[in-house]
């Protein structure tokens, strides 16, 4: 479904990834875990189109995607949630929801959706009139879930979900994840939370300093590796 | 009652209560209620335009960060397309005016920003300054003579005049007060155009979508709203206020001239940055104070300070910056909140056996 393949990326000189290979397929829940400043949000930038890839190539549903704006990667089927949830603070909850249905042509059933997504998600029923900067952390990271998931994407980028929330809240966000997933939603999640995250993703990626792969495989195949943590915290890089 | 009717309804107190206040002082001031209600009458009138002007300004600096110093320029466009159309007919001038003004105003962000979409604001700013001299100059060579030849009867020079409408223009006696139709018509526009922006913004999909560009650009795109269609709808509607403006100054001042847009300019800047440029309702209420000010200083300061008008106008809107610098719309905000909380009944905790 999606395909990255020798992917590297600059922030003027400086390389922010490096030769990224990475796949995820229809219906997998993948995750791309490493500590800060790997270039993992980097990797989400450019494949949702805000980075351009300084060479490589990236393929969505067979057709190239690197270099093409925003909206247009959204309109082919992949959507964003981003760190730090990044929600319209002066709108309100239902207008929060109602732009993420900007991209979509079935204005009617767009609307039953809102509605569908406020039973889904209580909270945002409740304060479907209020600003999205009176919602908690937990529940603007319901809202930004569900306003990525309005647009109805084939494939859901997540980024850093459950930074900065509470324990409680943290378990809430993986189960949420994992009932999305059996739903059949794509997931291609990005944390920092390697445990977790490698306990409920199909496969993951292992991405060090410098933003290269270390590793990628199943929670059974990391388990394996002997110098997992070690390459992880980037002492093994070389 | 919701929490947005609760505010409008806040609004409308503050404003009566401000305007209240005014008229009081100028009773006072100038010893005759009538003369006081007619000060306040042609200064929320003068304020009403200055409003529009820091409205058009506004919303560019809301979407892009962009504070469009071309903005008097296409006022300017708007008052020679009035010059050339004046024998159009009034109806006729006015909706060409609007017109070219809009399309002006969608071909300098085709050619001028659009190209430099991710440059920066620094950038975005020379760029509409090398907009507005651009512009400027081109009228002063007579649109480099291409006037002359569409009309043979204009005379040389770039200084021009629009005749005036004496119906509009001439005031009428509404028991002792002076009125004309065009100070009525510059506050019901005003007012129509601020109800027209506020449903369009708030209950359209364009007007959230405008909402939300101007909070988080970057993530507004990334819902999969086209970015280059909000922005190209923002200048639109820079255009249709800037082409209103442009008839409403004439119909008031009748020349027309290349740098006639500096003034406008500087006002939608100062009443903006008085009211709070980022928000629309902000800058409205500021360019209207500053125009209030403005024309309130003229009626009650003595003769010998009237030409100085300018200067303790200005001196109030340093103090006024000093203590809100935020804007206007900051201060209601957290004035607001805190008369707010007084009349809010305290929760009842403990309810749970």
């Amino acid at each position: 479904m999606l395909s990255l393949t020798d992917v590297s990326v600059h922030y003027g000189r400086v390389p922010a990834v490096q030769q990224l290979s990475l796949e995820v397929s229809e219906g997998e829940f993948v995750g791309l875990v490493g500590h800060n400043g790997a270039g993992k949000s980097t990797t989400l930038w450019t494949i949702t189109g805000v980075l351009k890839p300084s060479s490589g190539t990236i393929t969505f549903l067979g057709k190239s995607i690197a270099g093409v704006s925003p909206d247009t990667i959204l309109a082919q089927g992949i959507a964003l949630v981003p760190e730090n949830r990044r929600i319209f603070s002066r709108l309100s909850v239902g207008e929060n929801l109602r732009i993420g249905t900007a991209a979509r042509k079935d204005r009617k059933q767009a609307d039953t959706d809102v509605k569908k997504m406020c039973e889904r998600f209580a909270a945002l029923g409740r304060y479907f009139d209020r600003k999205g900067s009176t919602l908690s952390g937990g529940e603007q990271q319901q809202l930004a879930i569900a306003r990525a998931l309005l647009a109805r994407p084939r494939l859901l980028l997540l980024d850093e979900p459950t930074l900065g929330l509470a324990p409680l809240i943290v378990d809430q966000v993986f189960e949420l994840l994992q009932e999305l997933h059996e739903e059949g939603v794509t997931i291609l999640l990005v944390e920092q939370n390697a445990a977790r995250t490698i306990e409920v993703a199909d496969r993951t990626y292992v991405m060090r300093s410098g933003g290269r792969i270390a590793f990628h495989g199943t929670a059974d195949e990391l388990a394996k590796i002997g110098d997992f943590e070690t390459a992880y915290i980037g002492m093994g890089s070389g | 009652m919701t929490e947005s009717w609760r505010k409008y309804a806040t609004i409308c107190l503050s404003a009566a209560c401000a305007l209240a206040l005014v008229l009081l002082i100028l009773s006072l001031q100038l010893g005759s209620p009538s003369t006081a209600i007619q000060y306040t009458l042609d200064s929320m009138a003068y304020g009403s335009l200055y409003a529009l002007m820091a409205l058009g300004l506004s919303l560019l600096f809301g979407v892009m960060g962009l504070i469009n110093f071309a903005y008097g320029e296409l006022i300017m466009a708007g008052a020679y397309t009035m010059f050339f159309t004046r024998s159009w007919g009034w109806l006729g001038m006015i909706l060409i005016t609007i017109l070219i003004v809009t399309i002006l105003s969608l071909l300098t962000e085709l050619v001028a920003f659009r190209p430099l979409r991710n440059a920066s604001p620094v950038t975005l700013l020379v760029a509409s300054f090398a907009v507005s001299y651009a512009l400027q100059e081109f009228a002063w060579t007579d649109g480099l003579g291409l006037a002359h030849q569409f009309d043979a009867t204009i005379g040389t020079g770039p200084q021009k005049g629009v005749e005036p409408y004496p119906w509009l223009t001439n005031q009428f006696d509404v028991s002792g007060v002076l009125v004309s139709k065009l100070e009525i018509v510059t506050m019901i526009v005003t007012i129509a155009v601020v109800v027209g922006m506020t449903v369009l913004l708030k209950r359209t999909m364009l007007g959230i979508q405008l909402r939300a560009s101007t909070e988080d650009f970057r993530m507004t795109q990334l819902t999969g709203v086209k970015a280059n269609r909000v922005i190209s709808a923002a200048f639109a509607i820079t255009g249709v206020i800037a082409g209103i403006v442009a008839v409403l100054y004439v119909f008031r001042n009748n020349a027309v001239a290349p740098d006639m847009g500096q003034g406008p300019l500087f006002v939608a800047f100062v009443g903006g940055a008085i009211g709070g440029l980022g928000s629309l309702t902000g800058a409205a209420l500021g360019g209207f104070v500053l125009g209030m000010i403005i024309n309130i200083l003229g009626a009650t300061l003595s003769i010998q300070y009237k030409s100085h008008t300018q200067l303790f106008a200005f001196l109030l809107v340093i103090g006024i910056l000093v203590f809100v610098p935020d804007g206007l719309i900051a201060f209601r905000g957290s004035a607001v909140a805190r008369l707010w909380a007084k009349f809010r009944k305290p929760a009842v905790e403990g309810t749970t056996p």
